[in-house]
This record gives C-alpha cells, structure tokens and sequence, in this order.
C-alpha cells in the first residue's frame, strides 16, 4: 500500500519541530497509527514532522511525586522500566499489553495519546492513575489533566500547533493497580480494557480509581462504580455500573449486548486483581 | 582408474535435514518478483470497483493521463483482443459468465479491475489510480449465497437470475434404503465460512516483452508457471514458445496462486503495448478483495445410523459460495468435499447434491485442503453429534466405523480407491499421548467445579497426489529430470513448483540416496519454464508423492546408464553401484560418479548403443491418488464468564505415508493446524448485505499470531502408499484438515451437557457467550 506523497522532515530539537508544527505539519511519532491510515489514504498529510530523532522527547524520570515520562518514549521502555514498575506499575502492565512487540518497540506514549483511539490501551491507565499532559507550542506550554484531554473517538484537546511533550503520572505509593483487557484477535486493540486503582483501608476498599477503554466512544472513568466500590458494595455488583451512561460501541468484533457485559466481568477482574495487589 | 574404497552408508531420506532453502530466505537474499528490477521498468496500479455490483456509464482518465509519468491508462474497451481469464474445471451445464480481464459494462465484486495505470514511477501509478473518474450506477448486490438463492434477490448476472451457476449429483449405494432401515438420523446445518488465504507474499507480476524477439517472459508470484504459460499465451494470442513464466521466489500460496489472474494477462498486454517492462506488486488490501477465497459452504447433513452406532449412510445439501465468477478450479472445489465426504468409515450409502452460486464477491477457489476442510469438518462433526445422540464415546463410535486395516484398498460410495491405512494407529497413539482415559476423569472433576473443559477429536482421511490424469483437469503427472555434470556434480529439475515446501531439500535426499552421494552435491531447481520441462505445479499435497517419484524414476533411468558406463569402465560385465561409484563384483575394483560422468561426456568410448552424457527426464503418470489420514485431539477450556476458548492441549498424529524429512513434515503439520485453528477460532472472511468487504485488511481478518497459538504435540504413524514406489502419501494439507474439527468437537464437547449439538466457526468468544446464554450455562 502507497501513501500519498508528503514531505517529512526529522528535526533534532522540539523548538525546531514545533516550528514545523505550528505551520501545520503534522507530528509523526512512532507511526503505528498515522502511517497505516496514510497507506490506506484515509489520511494525507502534505508534511510530516518525525519526532523521532528529537532525544529531549525520550525519557523516564521521577520528580518529586510524580514520573515524568517524554512523549516520544516507546511502550517497550515504559513496560521494561524498574522506575515505572517500582513507581507506577499499572503503567508498566498497560504497556505491556499494547498490541505486540513489535508495535511495542516503535510506538509511543505521546503517539497513541494523541491519537485517541477510543480502544487503545493507555488512556484506561492514564484516566485512573489521575495523570496529566504537558503540552507545548511555540507559544509555551500548558499541563493538562488527561481527564480534559480525551473529548471523543480521536478527538482531544491539543490545539493546532501543539503537542504532547511530556506524561505525568502521580507516583502510586500504597495502591494496588490492574490493567486487564480482552484484546480484538486481529489488531490487538481493546475489545475491552480496564484499569483499577485501589487504596486500601483496612479490610476494605478505602477509594478506587476505575478507567475504562474500548467500550464508549472515548476512555472514561466508571465513577459510578468506584463510588459503590468506595461505599464497600461488593465487586461483582460494583461492575454491573461499569457502561452505565455510556454509549456502547458495536462492531464486527462485539456487539454492544457483549461488550457491556464483557465490561462488567473485566471491571470485576481488574478490581479483584487490584485489590490482590494492595499492601 | 579403478580403486577400492569404504563403501558410503550415510543416507539422508527419514533424517531431520534443515532446509536447504532457508538460508536465502533467512538472511533477505530471496528474489521474490517485487525484487526484481529491469532498465527502463514501469509501474502499474489498478483502478478497482467500490461496488459490490454497478454498471459503468463511463470511464473519464484524462486527469490520470496529465500527471507526468503517467505514460497510459487501459481500460476493458482497450483489452478487448485478450481472452477471458480461464476455468479449467467443467461440469455438466455450468454456466460460465464472459471473465474479462477489465470490467467491460458492469462490474460484480468489490475490487473487480477497471482500469490499469501504468507510469514510470510506482507511487505515481498509485496516485493516479485516483485520478481516473468512473462513473458508477450502483445495482443491487448480494454476497450471502443463501440469500441469494431466495426468490427476487438481486441477480449477479442478469442472464441467470436465479444465481444457480450449476447443480451437481453424486450418489452411491442406496441412500434410501440405508435411511428407513436407521434406528437413529442425526441432522445438522454447518458452515465452513469464507476464508482469506493471506500468503505472506501477496501477488505481483513483472512482464518483460521483447520486440525483436516477439518474446515475452512473465514473472509472477504463481504455483503453476507451466499452465500459466500455456494459458496467458492463449489468452494473449501469442505462440506458447514465445512465452516464458518464471515463478521466482514464491512467499507462500496456500492455493491462491494456483491460478490464472487477470492481472497476469493483463500486465502482458501492458508490457507489448509499451514497449518497455512493467511491474505490478498486489497491496495486501486487493489481495484482500481480489484474490480468490476459500471454503465458504453452507452445508445440510443427515446422518442415519444404527443404535450401536453404525453409520449406515449420509445426505448432504452443499451450498457453494462461488462468488462472481469462476477462477481456475472454483467449480469444482465443492466436487472434492463430496468425494471425500465418507471420510475415514466404513458405510456405503451416500446421497450429495451441490448448489453452486453466484454472489458479489471475490470467487472462491482452492485454499489449503481445497474442499477436504469442508468435507472433514462435516463428517467429523456429524460423527460427534451421533455419538453424543447416542450416548457413545467419541473414539469407540470412530472405530466402529472405520474401515479396516484388511479392507484396503478400499471401494468408497463416491468411486475413490483408498490406497492403504490404518486408521486406528493415529488414534490409539493420539489418546495415548493425551492420557485419554485421564482427561475424561479430569474433565468430569472440572464439570463439578463448574469449569467447562472439552475433548475433542478428529479422525481425517484426505486425498492427496492429485492424481490421475483422467481425473483432473490439467493432467495429473510431474515432471522430473536428473542431469549430471561432467564433474559428476547432479541438477535435479522439477516441473512441480514449490513455493515454500521444502523440495529443494526433500528432491535432493532423495537424489543423493539413490546416486550415494553427498546431498550438497545435488542443486534442486524449478519454477522456470525455460530451464524446467512442462510441469503441473505444487498443489493438493502432490509435490513430493508425484514429482518426487517423477525424479524417482529418472534417477533409476540414470542409474542404468551409469551402470553401462562403470562396466565399460571397468571393463566387467558384473558391476553393482553403490554408495557413488560403480564396483566391480569379481575384483573389488571401483570408479566414482564423477569419473564416470567424465568419462560419459569426453566420449572418447562409448557403451555398445549408448549415447553419451548423463541426463533422463520422466514423465510419471500415477496410479492413483494417495490418501493419508490421523487423528488430532484438542483440549480446550471455555472462559464461563466471557465464553473466551482457549486450547489447552493439542495432540497431532498424522500419517503421510514414507517420511522423506521428519522436520519438514513437522513444518508442515505445525503450519496445516494453525490455519486450520485460524478458521475454527478467528478467521472469517465478512462482507455486508451491501457487497462490501468488511474484513478488508489485517486489523480486522484475525490470523492466528505466535502468542495465539497452542504448543502442537506433533507424531506420527508411517503407512506406506502403494500407489508410488517412495510409499510417499502428501502432507501439506493434512494439518489443516484435521485441525478445525478437532477444536470445534472440542468445543462442543465443553458444552455438550449443556444441551449444546453444534456451533458454527469461527468460535468467537461472543458466539460462545450467547451460546452459554441460550443454554442457561453462563457464569
């Protein structure tokens, strides 16, 4: 498959590419969405602007309470990190269930947030691990919670000439964390992924963080489940919340009827996996 | 001259040897037809239908014809001259819509070729593709064969408006009869849905006309080079000799290269109209749309059988998606899942009816196992539902009915002769790796917990070295030639065209057996019409049982000469030849391979009636078909919550007859139950009411990944076939055929208390789940 033609450029600084950026290239960053969609010419950017040789984009680092992860670091870093294991390990696991290794060692965190899949693996994690972006342009920078990031299906937040710099993500001390999905057999995307974040308090749940992807539209939090969950309802009962409210995908690989349910009994997993975990 | 020496005993048919293929293939050093290039080479693109069925009001390419580079744009009314793509398969009354190589007033598939842009640049070909306006009126389609059958549907070919392209009979014994004497019918409708071969390599041609020679040679991607030339040249008017088709490097075919495209003609008309040479490389998404399918039956089954569970004979309805139009074989796949439709029993009486129908799609045509998938998956799980009916287990009922090992070779009902078998050896080897009495104990401890586990097994008998000549449509022989250099080093040329198989490896065993020399002293070669004589090609798992035995007898032919010169050499009427050279029995005294093959082409003496060199080509006719057969057993446990499958266990014992490589058999089998698993659990080809194609790449059309995939407890029984002096029988199929059944009695079994009789592939988590739904057996 050929894509239409489109001139690329592959900058050594953000400044330069933003530059490129805010005249209206569009940002490559590992190309395991965007160079797919050119091929089948359902997208046909005139310029690209590479990320990839830009090194103040790639890195994993802790500061204060936070992991400060560069846009351009591959999920195979993110899963592979003892920073991210020991600090945020429902990162590490999202990342590890990213398609496969392939894709694992190309695509990036700022490629696929950005991107927005409404069945991408990431923006569960992000959701309930409270994360926020950086974004930038050349007219400076912006840290915005992922909550306000994802509007709709490949839609977000970014405005035109910006771009993801950088994932923040709250250093997860004393939770315990699950990400558990039932991937698509041909993409490998969600059918169905949820991310739970526990605290424990005592023998119970003390507060719990639940996003959840592939089901609506975009990723969300299942609030609704988490305040049950937070008012000590049980687990199985908790998750049957998990689609309220939401509008329910339906394709050739589930039907809504399926998803749904196959949402609760994930809810449920992720919870029972999570709360496994909690010290 | 004349020495003694150790006699060599190291022989290399039944040994594990790595392919000799592998390290081209391994370390990027194939030439595959996307590698080749050629001085002045164009590019071309094919404009392809949205429509799953419109008429064309017009073609505009005068926005295509403006882009620099482009150097033209053809379209059904410039190909006018050219004939129809081919079908080799004939039956009685088959209608057989006109198949040009561009669509003329209509078109009746999703990616149906338009138009062809050709430009001296590939991505500006592609670019223009979207420059030329059709102007389409869309018509109504329909791509569900069933659908298609009922009063009123839209009509794929206006002419024929029932959609019926053929009707088929077959029957044996007296069906009748075997039916009112039954104690027990069993009845079920089961699909075998629509498949995407999805060869790694998808397909290309480069075309390369020369003038002044009024010669072209034709590069493609294909498993038949001979038949290919013998039909693009008379679609092309050209004279056969003035052709030439190299299938270079071939990236796997699984059948859908066993064709004749319109693209291969097409690109041939392109290269003589401009002049230079052109080159056409398939996207994976017009793979996807154009290349033929595969499968794709509806079938209705009726089991009669006795309480004791003797099968005493069987009626089937088959619905055969065809799709728009008939590609090389596509009629008659559906005739092979009939002749094989007994399977590996015993009873007499059977009753077949096919319906073959047209459909807007991509037609359907061989895919790996060719209409033996259909015909297993039927008879193995009609013989489950029996057994469960009947409250007998899966294994004695299959034993019961099996023919016996003294009844060979044995009188199908559908006029087949089974060579040779032992059908019981496969599966008592099989339920002894599996522990099966075991996993029965442990399968009823899991019922208790709630856990749904499942047992599955198949027992397939398939066919294979297609064939007799009389029986296929091309002529059903190989070819095979040996040719010993001066230097004694050995070519071997085979007219069977491997594309992945391993013959390079495999021929050259048993080269080096027969002439008792080192097998890196024997180069295999194929796939070239200028270099190989005329061949049929690799397909129906005939290679090795047909080719192989081909080069067999040449090598036997060439003995004999080498004999004449070793005796004249060693001046002895008493020679005997062993382990690469010719000794004499009185003295001791011996001369090589390669003094001989010297002495053979210098010619200084010759052998009394003898000429000189060391080359023998044979054509081999064989007997008969072979027909291998196995049990597999699957294991699998069903997620109750989600009705996720997954396969625990997954026990092949497959017998092919005489295993020349026990690796490569290995490979084959291992590659065989993957796509077979591929169709029992993920794969299906989709299109919408409306025609199109909705699994239109990979991010949809679920083949089997690594991780996907069970670990394969592969073994073997050894049944030689009488049918070829090697006793070889054909394995690539094999695999594929036992696999899809085996899961879904698998499956079926998980559920079978449950009150569940069949489910129909692929066996998605969703299918299952509404299955537990309906059942009362979700979590």
């Amino acid at each position: 498959m050929i894509p239409q033609s489109f001139d690329y450029s592959a900058p050594a600084t953000l400044k330069e590419a933003l530059a490129q950026v805010s005249s209206g290239a569009k940002p490559l960053a590992g190309g395991m969405s965007l160079v797919p969609i050119m091929k089948l010419r359902l997208a046909a950017p005139e310029q690209l602007v590479d990320l990839g040789r830009i090194p103040e984009l790639n890195y994993i680092r802790k500061e204060g309470s936070e992991l400060r992860i560069g846009a351009m670091t591959t999920h195979y870093q993110i899963e592979s990190s003892p920073l991210v294991r020991a600090d945020c390990a429902l990162l590490g696991e999202t990342a590890g269930r990213i398609g496969d290794v392939q894709v694992r060692n190309v695509g990036t965190i700022g490629g696929s947030v950005a991107h927005a899949d409404p069945a991408a693996d990431y923006p569960a994690a992000l959701l309930a691990l409270g994360a926020s972006l950086k974004l930038v342009s050349t007219g400076g920078e912006r840290v915005l919670a992922a909550a306000q990031f994802f509007l709709d299906t490949f839609t977000t937040a970014l405005d035109p000439g910006e771009l993801i710099a950088e994932v923040r993500v709250p250093v997860s001390s004393g939770a315990g964390t699950a990400y558990v999905k039932l991937a698509q057999p041909a993409s490998g995307f969600a059918l169905v992924g949820i991310a739970a974040r526990l605290v424990r308090a005592g023998n119970r749940i003390g507060s719990a963080a639940i996003g959840v992807t592939g089901v609506g539209p975009k990723a969300y939090r299942a609030s609704e489940v988490e305040r049950l969950l937070a008012a000590g309802k049980p687990t199985r009962e908790a998750a049957l919340h998990i689609t309220g409210g939401i509008d329910v995908n339906s394709d050739l690989h589930a039907s809504a009827e399926y998803r749904r349910h196959l949402a609760s009994v994930y809810a449920a997993r992720a919870i029972e996996l999570a709360w496994s975990r909690t010290e | 001259m004349g020495t003694t020496t150790a006699i060599r005993t190291k022989t290399y048919v039944g040994e594990r040897i790595r392919r000799k293929e592998d390290p081209r293939l391994i370390t990027g050093t194939a030439t595959y037809v996307d590698d080749i290039q050629m001085p002045g080479m164009h590019h071309a693109s094919i404009v392809r239908s949205p429509h799953a069925a419109a008429r064309i009001k017009g073609i505009d390419a005068k926005r295509a014809l403006e882009t620099p580079g482009v150097v033209a744009v053809f379209t059904g009314a410039d190909v006018k001259e050219v004939g129809p793509v081919p079908c080799g398969a004939s039956l009685p009354g088959l209608r057989v819509p006109q198949h040009s190589i561009l669509a003329r007033d209509r078109v009746y598939f999703v990616g149906h070729p338009v138009a062809v842009v050709v430009a001296t640049d590939r991505y500006v070909a592609r670019d223009a593709v979207d420059l030329v306006e059709v102007d389409y009126e869309p018509l109504p389609a329909v791509a569900d064969p069933e659908r298609a059958l009922e009063p009123g549907a839209p009509a794929v070919h206006p002419e024929w408006p029932d959609n019926v392209a053929f009707t088929y009979h077959q029957e044996g014994g007296d069906v009748n009869k075997a039916f009112a004497g039954a104690e027990v019918v069993v009845k079920q409708r089961i699909t075998s849905q629509r498949l995407i071969p999805t060869a790694m390599e998808t397909r290309g041609v480069v075309a390369d006309w020369r003038a002044g020679d009024k010669a072209l040679t034709l590069y493609s991607s294909t498993q038949i080079p001979h038949l290919l030339r013998t039909l693009v040249a008379m679609m092309l008017g050209l004279a056969e000799n003035r052709l030439r088709v190299v299938a270079p490097e071939v990236g796997g075919g699984f059948g859908s290269k066993l064709n004749v495209y319109a693209e291969e003609a097409l690109m041939g008309f392109v290269a003589m109209r401009i002049g230079k040479p052109v080159k056409w490389i398939e996207s994976r998404r017009e793979n996807f749309a154009a290349t033929i399918h595969g499968r794709g039956h509806v079938d209705y089954f009726e089991l009669a059988a006795n309480k004791d569970g003797t099968i005493l004979g069987l009626k089937l309805k088959l619905i055969q998606d065809l799709g728009a139009y008939h590609q090389l074989l596509t009629p008659a796949i559906p005739t092979l899942s009939v002749l094989m439709i007994p399977g590996v029993y015993r009873f007499q009486n059977v009753f077949c009816d096919i319906v073959g129908v047209f459909t807007n799609c991509v037609p359907t045509d061989a895919y790996r196992g060719a209409g033996r998938p259909e015909a297993t998956h039927g008879i193995e799980r009609m013989v489950d539902i029996l057994a469960d009916e009947l409250k007998i287990d899966a294994a004695e009922i299959r034993r019961k009915n099996f023919v016996r090992p003294d009844e060979f070779p044995f009188a199908t009902a559908t006029g087949l002769s089974y060579d040779s078998g032992n059908y019981a050896a496969p599966l008592d080897k099989a339920l002894e790796i599996v522990d099966y009495n075991r996993l029965l104990e442990e399968q009823q401890q899991a019922r208790k917990e709630g856990r749904l586990v499942g047992v599955g097994i198949s027992t397939y008998g398939e066919i294979c070295a297609f064939g007799p000549s009389p029986a296929t449509p091309a002529g059903g022989w190989e070819s095979g030639s040996v040719n010993i250099d001066p230097t004694g080093k050995v070519t071997v040329a085979t007219g069977a065209s491997p594309h992945g198989q391993g013959e390079e490896t495999t021929f050259a065993q048993i080269a080096a057996d027969e002439l008792g020399i080192d097998i890196d002293d024997v180069v295999v070669v194929h796939g070239d019409t200028a270099i190989v004589s005329y061949g049929i090609g690799t397909f129906g798992s005939r290679a090795t049982a047909v080719g192989g035995t081909a080069v067999y007898f040449a090598l036997q032919e060439l003995k004999k000469k080498i004999g004449t010169f070793g005796a004249m050499l060693l001046d002895s009427g008493d020679v005997s030849y062993r382990a690469g050279r010719c000794i004499c029995n009185k003295t001791g005294k011996s001369v090589s391979l390669s003094e001989i093959a010297a002495a053979s082409y210098r010619a200084m003496k010759l052998p009394p009636n003898t000429e000189p060199g060391l080359v023998s080509t044979c054509f081999w006719e064989p007997p008969n078909f072979t027909f291998p057969f196995g049990a597999h057993i699957a294991v699998t446990e069903i997620d109750r919550e989600t009705g996720a499958v997954s396969v625990k266990r997954y026990v092949a014992v497959d017998d092919c007859g005489k295993i020349i490589n026990p690796l490569l058999v290995d490979g084959q089998v291992h590659g065989g139950v993957v796509q077979g698993l591929g169709q029992a659990l993920f794969e299906q080809a989709v299109y919408d009411e409306t025609g199109q194609l909705v699994t239109g790449e990979l991010m949809d059309y679920a083949v089997p990944k690594a991780t996907m995939v069970p670990w394969i407890e592969s073994s073997h029984t050894e049944t030689p076939s009488p049918v070829n002096p090697l006793g070889v029988k054909g394995v690539g199929e094999a695999g594929t055929i036992g696999a899809s059944p085996a899961i879904v009695n698998s499956v079926v079994d998980a559920l079978s208390h449950l009150g569940v009789q069949h489910l129909d592939m692929p066996l998605t988590p969703e299918r299952v789940w509404r299955t537990l739904q309906q059942h009362g057996g979700q979590a």
